[in-house]
């Protein structure tokens, strides 16, 4: 079921956006699609109002980074309800400029998810309603899951390479 | 038998505070009378985030209960709480939330820091949570362990006790007090 659904994807997203599809494959039982930053938005609003397609309900939405820390990347999932597909839409785009469409206007859902990204990856997601952190303090003024970033808090200074055999 | 009963049955009661004693009168100091009688009427206030809360229930609950010294009376509401037991992680998120509760108690109070988390954010070294309450309030007794077990904890409120009773009764007043308040932006 999942490779017809890829192949009638396959075909839909190359005849309408043929340049901004980079990458289509299935990966873990799911048809994965990476788009071009720019065409993001569009790609996203045609898989949702395609009368046949009918993405109607965003599941999640997450950032990550990539393994050679120069580029951030957003990943959306889309599940059809009413004939239960899903699809997974990826997106990648330089860390120095971390700047992306947001996707509230297509699913209000979004808007928590969004912040949440913003939060702890630093993604710009223009036209939010209220791009503000949501899980962590306001005054924190680093992303936190970034890789530059250290994961252990930086106020502790009882900690040292003697004690801890580093 | 009636003589076994009256054995297994000894009842200790508090001590009364030094003093001088004569048929009819009992003279002693109004500060270790009030310290006494706080020491054994505490009202400690819950702050209980994870797993040392539930060492905590154990601690309330009949094996160990808590009742025997006195602390039988939990407090959720801070205005009436003499003794502020934090047991469990507390995230960056969650310290202005516990600051708030302990500068709503009234004087005199004390904190229990219990476990390793609340003492020093334990193994959760990492950029969300408080590395230890003592960054934000100031603590009188740490108990150690993760969790620790019902017995460390009423340790613990033994040594509040022995703080409690033995505090001066200038002592909240003290320019050294204001200090510490200050010390932590309290007051």
């Amino acid at each position: 079921m999942n490779e017809e659904l890829f192949n009638k994807l396959k075909e839909k997203l190359t005849a309408k956006f043929n340049d901004a599809v980079e990458v289509s494959e299935i990966t873990y039982g799911f048809p994965t699609f990476t788009i071009k930053k720019d065409h993001i938005h569009e790609v996203l609003t045609f898989l949702k109002n395609d009368e046949e397609l009918n993405f109607h309900f965003l599941t999640d939405l997450t950032g990550f980074q990539t393994a050679d820390e120069k580029h951030l990347g957003v990943i959306y999932h889309l599940h059809n309800m009413i004939k239960n597909n899903r699809v997974r839409i990826k997106t990648f785009f330089d860390i120095n400029k971390p700047e992306i469409p947001t996707a509230t206007d297509l699913w209000p859902g979004a808007n928590w998810m969004e912040r949440e990204t913003f939060d702890f990856y630093g993604v710009k997601f223009k036209g939010h309603p209220k791009l503000k952190r949501i899980l962590n303090v306001d005054e924190m003024d680093i992303f936190p899951m970034r890789k530059e970033y250290p994961l252990e808090d930086q106020s502790r200074d009882d900690k040292n390479d003697k004690m801890f055999g580093r | 038998m009636s003589k076994e009963i009256i054995k297994r049955t000894k009842l200790e009661i508090a001590k009364s505070p030094e003093g001088l004693e004569g048929p009819g009168f009992f003279a002693s100091k109004l500060e270790d009378v009030i310290g006494l009688a706080r020491a054994n009427s505490l009202w400690p206030l819950p702050f209980a985030t994870s797993c040392c809360g539930i060492e905590f229930m154990a601690t309330m609950a009949s094996n160990y209960d808590l009742g025997r010294f006195g602390a039988e009376r939990l407090s959720f509401s801070p205005r009436q709480a003499d003794l502020l037991m934090v047991m469990g992680t507390i995230a960056k998120k969650m310290g202005p939330t516990l600051r708030q509760v302990y500068d709503q108690m009234a004087e005199p109070k004390w904190v229990l820091s219990v476990g390793a988390c609340a003492s020093s954010g334990g193994i959760f070294d990492t950029y969300s949570v408080l590395q230890g309450i003592d960054r934000i309030i100031p603590v009188d007794v740490y108990v150690p362990g993760c969790p620790p077990r019902p017995e460390q904890i009423i340790d613990g409120i033994l040594k509040i006790q022995e703080l409690a009773k033995n505090e001066s009764f200038r002592r909240r007043n003290s320019d050294e007090y204001k200090r510490l308040l200050n010390s932590y932006g309290l007051e």
